[in-house]
């Protein structure tokens, strides 16, 4: 089964799936899919940076919780009362973080890459402690007044999928995407070739960002309420976890990452109070196992 | 603001950072010389903590609690290291935070298995619960002086440690693995040294800690992010260097987050300033660091490429 293949039968499915459950009186179903198809995004987001430019990121959470509170704060404050301009602005607002950081952490390489952004994912996390106009430590509540219904969500959700789907891969087929996948391969070689690939890789770390700032804007508006947890960089990590054992630089990888993940969270916790501790072990043997994650056991093919 | 106060905050700032340096040395040198990432090792540290309250409890002796708590911490990270993590020392970065964070959340939901959810408390040794006069009528407590002493001590023998045949053995493969491997050194029983080393110093940051802080799940991943900070800063691999950055965390954080808000009142109006100043203090670390990082990538203490 190609992936292309496997990313339309997904969609396909969810596209069938959410209207269904809603009808169907299965809202906590819609709900499900609604919170898979947002992790689903950033893990798109991310798969740029992770995947396709092969950097360790992992302070994405906190892109996610800048757009989550950007979009809360702008529901509340109601400064456009359009949950249009509201996504948009924490689609920017991403995108801008992730620009500030990628334009100091991509200075750095390996080890350092990968302390340098967890240190700047925390440091979105005390700031969104310390907005104490906004809930501080306790986060904030969104109004019920400017939350959308549950199909409407759906669809935002579904669509901003389908979007960042296609975006990435658009940008990985490109001569750009290319670039990006040359200077994972071999960075000194691409400079030698004359390519500034510093500021090829903030484009993509900035549209990555992007990405994960939209899918928090979604969330804040799913949940109803956003809180600096959001931020926390166990969150980035299990993140990172999801699409590598989904399959990093893969079109479907954070897709099948996502529903592993959602799937496993929801099986698990219904078992046990300790579901976390099978987690962990889930996840060490994905480290110790893995190569090329689901997408490429799904594919047929191992790389 | 008076002269006391600055320097019971200082003396703070200095044993927050000597227990950063705990942290960081054992990391650092996990990621010098095994270019490993290992985000678990704050797992040690509340391991550490964990076992310091259960095994001082049962031995009625801080001491020889402590002690006990560091080789427990040890005998489990050894254990660890041996079955599963050795196997992560040549793959990606990326596989050996997936493996490791899989580690964070198992000893995390052990721990709230074993000891429970509700958090621990350990008091300091009687002979260390009072307060202690220093010069210029400073009273600052006795536990947290010894700590900062036994801190500091540490740092010395590292540096001693550093100069034997052991320490060397580990500076090179640093530099150079391969070679060290080539010269006849088993680089494979080194790693697991340095990994015990490391797992040593971070139970005892855990039990030395365990009477100042509340002990709790969860609590290495708050301070591990300090110590890549630490890490970044001094530079990776460099004990001398994470001393210095871990004294310099610890003092500005604690001395942002005491004087900024006051320092800002007064350059700017209230209202700004007690909306800003906590919100600075709060990430005043971070934007130390970036503006180090900015200007030299590798940090303080190693060369360049």
């Amino acid at each position: 089964m190609s992936r292309i293949a496997i990313v339309a039968a997904l969609l396909g499915l969810l596209a069938v799936a959410g209207p269904l459950a809603i009808w169907g009186g299965q809202p906590y179903l819609a709900f499900v899919l609604t919170r898979l198809m947002l992790l689903a995004v950033a893990g798109v987001g991310l798969n740029l940076v992770l995947g396709y430019c092969g950097l360790a990121s992992f302070g994405h959470a906190a892109f996610i919780g800048v757009g989550a509170y950007v979009a809360a704060i702008a529901a509340t404050e109601a400064f456009t009362g359009s949950v249009w301009a509201d996504l948009a602005a924490a689609t920017a607002a991403g995108a801008i973080a992730a620009a500030m950081v990628g334009a100091i952490s991509l200075r750095t390489r390996g080890i350092a890459f990968i302390l340098i952004t967890l240190a700047f994912g925390q440091m979105a996390y005390y700031a969104a402690i310390s907005l104490e106009r906004y809930g501080g430590d306790d986060g904030m509540r969104i109004p019920a007044a400017a939350l959308p219904a549950d199909l409407t969500l759906y669809g935002l959700a579904f669509a901003l999928l389908a979007v960042a789907l296609f975006v990435s891969h658009q940008i990985v087929h490109s001569p750009y995407g290319t670039i990006l996948q040359g200077a994972a391969a071999n960075e000194r070689r691409m400079t030698a070739l004359g390519i500034p690939v510093g500021r090829y890789r903030l484009a993509a770390y900035a549209v990555s960002g992007a990405l994960c700032g939209a899918a928090g804007a979604l969330q804040a508006v799913h949940d109803g309420y956003v809180s600096p947890g959001l931020m926390a960089w166990p969150r980035s990590a299990e993140l990172v976890a999801m699409v590598l054992v989904g399959g990093a630089a893969t079109t479907s990888g954070p897709l099948l990452g996502a529903l592993a993940f959602t799937a496993l969270d929801e099986v698990l916790s219904g078992w046990t109070d300790h579901w976390r501790i099978a987690f962990g072990v889930l996840l060490v043997a994905a480290a110790l196992i893995g190569r090329g994650g689901l997408a490429a056991f799904v594919a047929g093919r191992r790389e | 603001m008076t002269a006391a106060l600055l320097a019971e905050q200082l003396l703070n700032g200095a044993q927050l950072g000597v227990l950063l340096f705990l942290i960081a040395a054992g990391l650092t040198l996990v990621f010098g010389v095994m270019d490993f990432v290992n985000v678990a090792h704050g797992s040690l540290y509340m391991l550490g903590a964990y076992f310091a309250v259960t095994l001082v409890g049962r031995t009625g002796s801080f001491p020889l609690g402590v002690a006990l708590a560091v080789a427990a911490t040890v005998v489990v990270a050894v254990t660890v290291e041996r079955l599963l993590l050795r196997h992560l020392y040549r793959r990606s970065h990326l596989e050996q935070v997936l493996g490791t964070f899989g580690l964070v959340m198992i000893a995390n939901e052990a721990v709230r298995i074993v000891w429970g959810p509700a958090g621990l408390t350990l008091a300091p040794p009687h002979a260390l619960a009072g307060q202690v006069s220093l010069p210029f009528g400073i009273e600052y407590p006795a536990y947290r002086l010894i700590l900062l002493v036994a801190g500091v001590a540490v740092a010395v023998l590292l540096a001693g440690f550093g100069r034997t045949r052991a320490g060397m053995r580990i500076r090179a493969a640093a530099t150079d693995a391969t070679t060290l491997q080539a010269l006849g050194v088993n680089v494979g029983a080194l790693a697991t040294g340095v990994f015990a080393l490391g797992a040593a110093l971070a139970g005892l940051a855990g039990g030395l800690a365990a009477p100042i802080v509340s002990v709790k799940v969860g609590m290495g991943e708050s301070i591990l992010i300090l110590t890549f900070v630490v890490i970044v800063v001094g530079g990776v691999g460099s004990v001398r260097g994470a001393f210095l950055a871990a004294l310099a965390v610890g003092l500005i954080d604690t001395l942002g987050r005491a004087y900024l808000p006051d320092v800002l009142r007064h350059v700017t109006n209230d209202a700004a300033a007690s909306a800003l100043g906590p919100a600075i203090s709060a990430v005043l670390i971070y934007v130390a660091m970036a503006a180090l990082l900015a200007a030299r990538p590798q940090g303080l203490f190693t060369r360049g490429q």
